[in-house]
């Protein structure tokens, strides 16, 4: 079973160029990103690394149109970030993007099969045969009527998956997925999202500290200082 | 876009669902806040609405008539006589009868009226205009139109022939919803025949449009224009309701505490929640719009709760505050409660403008930060510290204002502002105060539980401080509040001593059987001395006056309680060249000792000199002491009112006795000392029933809302104090720590409102009562009061905590290690 975004192929899902941002620190402006460019093709997939404060976490916030860079540019799918209003930038995280968080996310006061639906409802494309395949693939089908807490963290993280996955983004945005996981889970975790990014035909941006998971990936990038560092090694 | 907004609206609403508790808080709180409002406003609408039909009665809103110059009744001959000279005037005659019930006597208005010549103004002139129900109220037997409210408060039916005091029978009862409360309205020859007055009117009602101008009188007529700017029992009472109004609106403001804490601890649990759902893409706007919604319908569920209850609350009032303004302004109003839609709709307003103000600055504030900020606590609690400042300087601000209110503040409306600046102020600058404090407690050396304690205790003050602030108001409140009243009562018991130094009272029906129970008592061994006293109704400088003419006796000198006074006023006030008057009326008129007072009669003006100020509480009438001679000599006609007798203690009772058989009078007409006494202090206790009902159900209110914030932090609670646990102390010694800590920041919190209520006792004493009624209360300390008071906010609060910290006791070390493993 394969969904796939036919416009997207072979095409850059993904382009990043001259981005820069920095936040106000004690002695003045604190640069943490200082002109990253990088682009990522559509359905494949690229992890981002680098040491603790290398702005991995800001260069994905900003690709996901959660914060504003200073200056440089933002392309998703062919649109460019720069210039969209609060409104937009909603619209786009919506439509676009989905953000697997290192911390979860999902929304307690909901049953499983709600969170899992829930990007895809409030975008509009709800589809429950693949919702339906989604659950089965990731092992949630006997969990469904359940409550977020009532679940282990790598049950949690796989819901997470799910709900990010449910609405077939162009491109999926994941920041230490399996961070707060034991090694057992993190691969168990690992190996479903890279094959269900394939299979909902969407392409991965991943923050990883850890080199054994970047290298499941098809490149990736070293970030240092807010520079790219090194690519595809 | 709806299923959008649908989706957004139905993950908000599940926090709820999940949190039960919490959302039953804030509805508790909404429900308490408008309940206390909306009752307390039923009770004012309800008399304003008795009011207002008292005063649309006869002649719309304008009140013009012809009246006896000493208020005295007239011969109806001046009403023929302006009628044949073509005036607009119509007849009325009124006065007050007992009526015998089921549940004793009970004392109404009866009106006299003669529907043809009523101008057409009036609602009453609307109702005499069917034909039919014209004809029965004029012809034999006639008809008693009386209020539908009043007829079943009395408990009788339509059709009743009910017996008066005086044996005679009133004419079958006809219900008339115009009618205010308290009123029989018959036909001017039974009323004459009712009330004993023989061919005599006590006012003629005059048309508005003829009446605009003054005409001047015919010579044979020696009546005098009577025209009130506004009615007069609306100015008197005015008062009274503002007073309601404004413990109404404190239980209001201190129920929205409730609401307050309980929204921003919902915000602050949902933080990631927020957070998710703008990283899936609900724009900024939708959300707010979607947490507008949310309160929406929050404040109209509770809104709704509290409307109904707040009809209960008044209705279970109404009896009470209809008794209270019986008693103190002789103001009829109905004892069931009747309201429009306006009312309702009101309500319901007041509790959305409520949680908007209550709730709505946490999502403002939450709307303000940063995406990436909202699930970061620290960024959140910056958040609420910049809040907490901003409130601090506030508070200096408000207590600013109201340090200016005290100098140049000269009305009642300023009175209040000072209050609500006065109390806001200080519950904003309440976290900053408790902060010093615990941070100085935390210098002291200790070990480090006891370091802990202190420390953990300022970081709870942000989470705790709204409910605090509602318990410093409500416990300011109540020590405010009850020091007046003690104050008051104290006060009151002792003026009543000095006061009501005659024996026995008697009211003579006219001046013939005064002069002949003058006689009879001059015949009583055991009667000391007779004080016969005339009373006139008057205005002066606008004022509702009573002007009391008093003879020469040393009882006077010895026991009138004077607040200021000439040397040696007794002798002049005889002489007829001076006077004493009341505080309000000094108060209202700008009256100090050593003025003149040009009082007009109809002898001419009549000059005297400001003797004394007494203290006349309760009153909301101004009253002067003249000479009784000098009086008499200005209004000769004017009959003796009554006569204060002296007797031997043992033997007033048979004396009063006695006086009521010889001389055929109702008991309300021998009054003895003991019962005068008692009917004072119960008018005085319903007064304040309704203030110690409403302030008790404050302090009730301040320890849902620090029940509300225990519980809502018990959550976070758990993962502050599992390190703890971690380290070695067991759950019982957390909760008992916890237990303490409460009651510490309660314990401190009513320190300081003890000085708060002393300040609100000094508004309430200095400047609201002053301003509203026109005296002063000698100032009181209540120490022990105020004791009972803390400790009964301290058992509240102990009460409130039991569970949070019973909770934590009972917490197993599964859901301790989860705080761990969740990370918090």
């Amino acid at each position: 079973m394969r969904w796939c975004i036919p416009a997207l192929e072979n095409r850059n899902v993904l382009e990043v160029t001259n981005l820069k941002k920095s936040y106000p620190g004690p002695q003045g402006q604190l640069p943490v990103l200082d002109g990253v460019s990088l682009q990522l093709d559509a359905g494949r997939s690229l992890a981002l690394m680098g040491e603790s404060g290398s702005g991995k976490s800001t260069l994905l916030h900003l690709v996901a149109g959660l914060d504003q860079p200073d200056s440089g540019a933002v392309h998703v799918a062919g649109r460019s970030l720069a210039g969209l209003d609060e409104s937009a930038r909603a619209a786009f995280r919506r439509d676009q993007v989905a953000v697997i968080f290192q911390q979860f996310n999902l929304i307690p006061s909901l049953r499983v099969v709600d969170n899992l639906a829930f990007q895809a409802r409030l975008a509009g494309r709800i589809d429950d045969q693949w919702l339906g395949w989604l659950a089965q693939r990731l092992g949630l089908s006997a969990l469904l009527q359940r409550y977020p807490e009532q679940l282990s963290g790598g049950q949690q993280q796989r819901v997470a998956v799910g709900r990010a996955l449910a609405v077939r983004p162009p491109l999926v945005l994941a920041d230490e997925p399996t961070g707060n996981l034991d090694e057992g889970s993190a691969d168990e975790v690992m190996a479903l999202l890279l094959e269900l990014v394939q299979e909902a035909g969407s392409s991965l941006l991943m923050v990883t500290h850890s080199a054994s998971l970047a290298a499941r990936l098809d490149r990736q990038v070293m970030l240092k200082s807010g520079r790219v560092h090194g690519s595809d090694l | 876009m709806i299923r959008h907004w649908g989706w957004v609206l139905h993950t908000l609403l599940s926090h709820w669902r999940r949190h039960p508790l919490q959302a039953g808080c804030l509805l508790v709180g909404l429900w308490l806040a408008t309940a206390l409002w909306t009752g307390v406003q039923a009770l004012n609408s309800q008399a304003r609405e008795s009011y207002d039909r008292a005063a649309e009665l006869f002649t719309g809103s304008a009140q013009t008539a012809l009246v006896d110059p000493a208020g005295q009744p007239f011969s109806q001959q001046y009403f023929i006589t302006l009628r044949r000279a073509g005036w607009p005037v119509s007849p009325m005659l009124s006065g007050t009868v007992e009526l015998v019930g089921v549940e004793g006597t009970r004392r109404l208005q009866l009106t006299g009226i003669e529907p043809l010549t009523l101008p057409g103004e009036g609602t009453i002139a609307t109702q005499a205009g069917d034909q039919s129900q014209l004809q029965a109220f004029m012809l034999a037997p006639g008809l008693t139109w009386i209020a539908g409210d009043t007829l079943s408060e009395l408990g009788l039916a339509a059709g009743d022939t009910p017996v008066l005091a005086s044996g005679e029978q009133l004419p079958p009862l006809h219900v008339v919803d115009t009618l205010p409360p308290g009123m029989l309205l018959v036909d001017i020859g039974q009323a004459q025949r009712l009330l004993e007055q023989t061919e005599k009117l006590t006012q003629l009602v005059v048309a508005a449009g003829f009446a605009a101008d003054l005409p001047p009188l015919p010579e044979s007529v020696s009546l005098v224009w009577e025209t009130r700017g506004e009615d007069d029992l609306v100015r008197l009472t005015d008062s009274f309701h503002l007073n309601l109004t404004a413990l109404g609106l404190l239980a209001f403001v201190v129920g929205l505490f409730i609401v307050h804490a309980a929204a921003n601890l919902a915000m602050e649990q949902r933080r990631g929640l927020l957070q998710t759902l703008r990283a899936c893409g609900v724009s900024l706007k939708t959300l707010l719009a979607v947490l507008l919604f949310e309160l929406l319908i929050l404040a109209l569920l509770g809104g709704s709760l509290g409307v109904l209850s707040g009809f209960a609350l008044a209705a279970l009032l109404v009896g009470d505050l209809a008794a209270s303004l019986r008693g103190l302004y002789g103001a009829q109003v109905a004892g069931q409660l009747s309201l429009d839609a306006l009312w309702w709709l009101t309500g319901l307003g007041m509790s959305l403008l409520g949680t908007l103000i209550a709730g709505g600055g946490s999502v403002l504030a939450a709307m303000r930060l940063p995406v990436l900020a909202w699930a970061r606590p620290q960024a959140w609690r910056e958040a609420q510290g910049r809040m907490i400042k901003r409130q601090t300087v506030l508070g200096v601000l408000l207590l600013l204002v109201a340090g200016g209110l005290i100098f140049w503040g000269d009305s009642l409306l300023a009175g209040f502002g000072l209050l609500a600046c006065l109390l806001l102020g200080a519950a904003w600058l309440l976290p900053l105060c408790l902060q010093a404090i615990l941070r100085v407690a935390q210098l002291r050396r200790g070990g480090p539980v006891r370091q802990w304690f202190w420390a953990d205790s300022q970081q709870q003050l942000s989470g705790l401080s709204v409910a605090l602030m509602a318990l410093l108001l409500a416990l300011a409140a109540n020590i405010g509040v009850g020091s007046m009243t003690e104050g008051f009562r104290q006060t009151f018991t002792g003026w009543l001593d000095q006061r009501l130094a005659a024996d026995i009272y008697v009211r003579p029906l006219d001046s013939q059987q005064a002069d002949v129970i003058e006689k009879w008592l001059n015949h009583q061994p055991q009667v000391h001395a007779q004080l016969p006293s005339w009373q006139l109704d008057t205005r002066v400088g606008g004022w509702p006056t009573q002007l009391s003419g008093v003879i020469d006796h040393p009882l006077y000198a010895d026991t009138w309680p004077l607040l200021e006074n000439a040397p040696d006023p007794w002798p002049q006030l005889v002489a007829g060249t001076g006077t004493m008057v009341s505080e309000q009326l000094a108060y209202r008129l700008d009256l100090a000792v050593g003025d003149t007072l040009m009082l007009d009669t109809p002898a001419g003006v009549w000059p005297l000199n400001v003797l004394g100020r007494y203290a006349d509480y309760g009153n909301p009438k101004g009253q002067m002491l003249v000479s009784a001679a000098g009086l008499q000599q200005r209004w000769p006609d004017l009959p003796l009112t009554s006569i204060g007798i002296l007797t031997e203690p043992a033997a007033a009772p048979r004396i009063a006795s006695d006086l009521r058989t010889e001389f055929d009078l109702g008991d309300s007409r021998v009054i003895d000392q003991a019962a005068l006494k008692a009917y004072s202090q119960q008018i005085f206790e319903q007064t304040f029933s309704a203030t110690a009902a409403l302030n008790t159900l404050t302090l009730g209110v301040a320890a849902v809302a620090l029940f509300t914030s225990l519980l809502g932090l018990a959550d976070s609670r758990l993962s502050q104090l599992a390190p703890l646990w971690a380290m070695g102390l067991r759950p019982g010694q957390l909760a008992l720590l916890s237990l303490a800590q409460m009651l510490v920041l309660a314990a401190l919190t009513c320190a300081l409102a003890i000085p708060l209520g002393l300040a609100l006792a000094w508004c309430l004493v200095e400047v609201v009562n002053v301003q509203a009624f026109g005296w002063r209360l000698p100032w009181h300390w209540f120490p022990r009061q105020w004791l009972l008071l803390v400790l009964l906010a301290l058992a509240a609060v102990l009460l409130a905590s039991i569970g949070p910290a019973w909770r934590i006791m009972r917490t197993g070390p599964a859901r301790l290690l989860r705080s761990f493993t969740h990370g918090a």
